[in-house]
């Protein structure tokens, strides 16, 4: 998937415009939007959630996600029900890749909630791979605080955005 | 802002300088309470052309002086003589009895796009000038610049330490909500003026990060997905991928002092470390091999010892090593959690981020983990940036909620004149860069 490029590709970017306009960019409405959309919300190949072999019934029926204690990457009971789903469907479906996105909620420096966010997608990818899922199809990334689904600043919030979501991709239109 | 050129030139003054006897001098220190009182009549405008930034321009110092906190200016209202000519002789009574410490006394020359200023700092009481008569000259559209310099001048002058009013500043520009906010690196004065944006908002950056320089700037995006270290050439606006070791995510970059080396994260295995990257030989070694998060490296000035977080202790806290890696030694032991430490560029302190009872402070401490001191307390402050003087931090201050938003603040060392850096839009991770030659 030429979007996961692991290679390490040299982008050089060069950008010229007129020294009065402070935004040599345009307006900058990219067509990946905000960033986390990179990998999008599993929306792009959704499906009907009744189908069992379809995304939707990944994202909606199994859960795409996990979610975690304050400063903490441990895999809770509830969680592993959910991630148990998620191998069964990974193992049955067996054309996708995933990638695991780790989140932290706002409460903690910008560098540590992405390593804390990273131990999360990790953990989950570990979990996975214990229960037989290939790891070579499972990639990990973490956006830290940068992109919580739920915006208040109380803990009913951050509960939500403590998380790592499984975020499926077609394996078989990929090199 | 590339085109301007700037030339300093000691005016050559009418006849000998005199010795001075107890000149003018603040020390600044944490007990400094009683600002220094100046004047700054309007600059002489030599030219016609030069009337309105003439104008604008001892606004602009009155500005930056006036900002700090450390000084406090006598209005024009209360002057008794007028200072209409760069070269009169100055009537220091009229100026002793306002009550100005210092007069700053300049004229500004304009032809076509070139501009020239001249200026003279005199302690009023001893009836003396500080130092002698200086000269800058470039382009109108440098005008804000000159402007800094002499502000950074008087400021030397009176102070004994170096200015920070002409540097810059790299940071990230935010808008839109809070679960899809858009960020972009951009740069601005330290004033917050002349902003420029320097990546568009396609993807996520954190966090950029000056070189030494300030001709180049790391910072982390997530352009592939998943966090990597872009270096960017400021002129050029060009960019490209550091090539860093192998591993699943880099991000927290700082360039060494002498801008060929670069500390960072990298993460592999859900496990986080810190390396070095040589720039030019592409050489990659590996600092610390804890199973526990280590990141955010912060260089000694002179190069020897790198400041860190790590949670091998159970929590986010402050270590101090070798640059080679090696053992390391913890150096804070308050109560709540430490991050995001950077060295002081006078080496004498570390300031950092500072979690505690649900409230974030920017702090700083001694190398030895002594006289902790917070500055500043909110619901979220951090990621602390050094003026290059070493007197005053930029930090970022997040607020609470749905409709919270991130600006950039400024405090001087002794926790006082805490202020929010007027910017256009949210902004966070700011990045003070050095004076500008």
């Amino acid at each position: 998937m030429t979007l996961i490029n692991k290679a390490a590709v040299l982008l050089l970017v060069l950008a010229t415009a007129a020294c009065t306009n402070p935004d040599r960019f345009g307006s900058g409405n990219g067509v990946n939007g905000g960033a986390g959309s990179e990998f999008g919300a599993n929306a792009g190949l959704a499906g009907s959630a009744s189908d069992p072999t379809s995304p939707a019934f990944f994202n909606q029926t199994i859960g795409d996600r996990v979610l975690f204690a304050v400063d903490t990457s441990t895999i809770t009971q509830e969680g592993k029900v959910i991630l148990d789903g998620q191998a069964q469907w990974l193992l049955a479906n067996r054309d996708y890749r995933s990638v695991i996105e780790g989140h932290a909620d706002e409460q903690g420096t910008r560098e540590y909630n992405l390593a804390l966010g990273f131990r999360r997608a990790n953990a989950v990818r570990e979990y996975l791979v214990s229960r037989g899922v290939p790891s070579a199809s499972l990639e990990v990334t973490s956006f830290g605080k940068e992109r919580p689904i739920e915006i208040c600043s109380s803990e009913s919030c951050y509960a939500q955005n403590r998380r790592a979501v499984t975020v499926l991709s077609f394996s078989a239109i990929t090199s | 802002m590339k085109r301007l050129v700037t030339c300093l030139v000691a005016l050559m003054l009418a006849g000998p300088v005199l010795a001075q006897s107890g000149p003018l001098r603040l020390t600044i220190t944490d007990g400094v309470i009683e600002p220094i009182t100046f004047a700054a009549p309007s600059f002489e405008a030599e030219t016609p052309e030069a009337a309105q930034v003439a104008a604008e321009l001892s606004r602009l110092v009155v500005q930056d002086l006036a900002g700090t906190g450390l000084f406090r200016e006598v209005p024009a209202s209360a002057f008794i003589s007028q200072i209409s000519s760069f070269a009169q002789p100055v009537a220091f009574s009229d100026w002793r009895a306002i009550n100005a410490q210092a007069l700053v006394v300049g004229a500004v020359n304009v032809q076509g796009d070139r501009i020239s200023v001249k200026f003279r700092v005199y302690d009023v009481f001893s009836g003396q000038e500080l130092g002698t008569g200086l000269q800058f000259a470039g382009t109108t559209v440098g005008w804000r610049r000159m402007g800094h310099k002499v502000a950074d001048a008087v400021y030397s002058r009176i102070t004994g330490e170096g200015g920070y009013f002409d540097s810059r500043v790299v940071f990230v520009s935010e808008s839109g909500p809070k679960d899809n906010r858009q960020k972009r690196v951009a740069i601005m004065d330290f004033d917050g003026a002349n902003l420029q944006f320097l990546t568009d908002s396609s993807t996520i950056v954190l966090a950029p990060r000056f070189s030494p320089s300030g001709d180049r700037v790391l910072y982390t995006s997530f352009e592939s997905g998943f966090p990597r270290i872009n270096l960017l050439n400021v002129a050029s606006v060009g960019r490209q991928q550091l090539q860093t070791a192998l591993g699943e995510m880099a991000f927290s970059p700082r360039f060494s002092r002498d801008g060929r080396q670069v500390i960072y994260s990298l993460s592999n295995g859900g496990n986080t470390d810190i390396y070095r990257t040589d720039l030019s030989s592409g050489q990659h070694i590996r600092l610390t091999s804890a199973p526990s998060i280590e990141t955010a490296p912060s260089l000694s000035p002179d190069g020897s010892q790198i400041v860190f977080e790590s949670d091998r202790s159970g929590t986010q806290q402050l270590y101090v090593m070798s640059a080679n890696g090696g053992e390391a030694r913890r150096i804070s032991f308050g109560e709540g959690r430490y991050g995001s430490p950077v060295w002081s560029p006078r080496g004498d302190l570390v300031a950092f981020t500072k979690q505690n009872a649900g409230r974030f402070h920017i702090g700083v401490m001694r190398i030895d983990g002594s006289e902790e001191r917070l500055l500043t307390s909110s619901f979220l402050d951090e990621g602390p940036t050094w003026a290059p003087n070493g007197r005053v931090i930029m930090f970022t201050r997040e607020t609470q909620g749905a409709g919270g938003t991130s600006s950039v603040y400024s405090v001087d060392v002794s926790g006082r004149n805490l202020k929010a850096v007027p910017i256009q839009g949210g902004a966070s991770d700011p990045s003070w860069g050095p004076l500008q030659p």
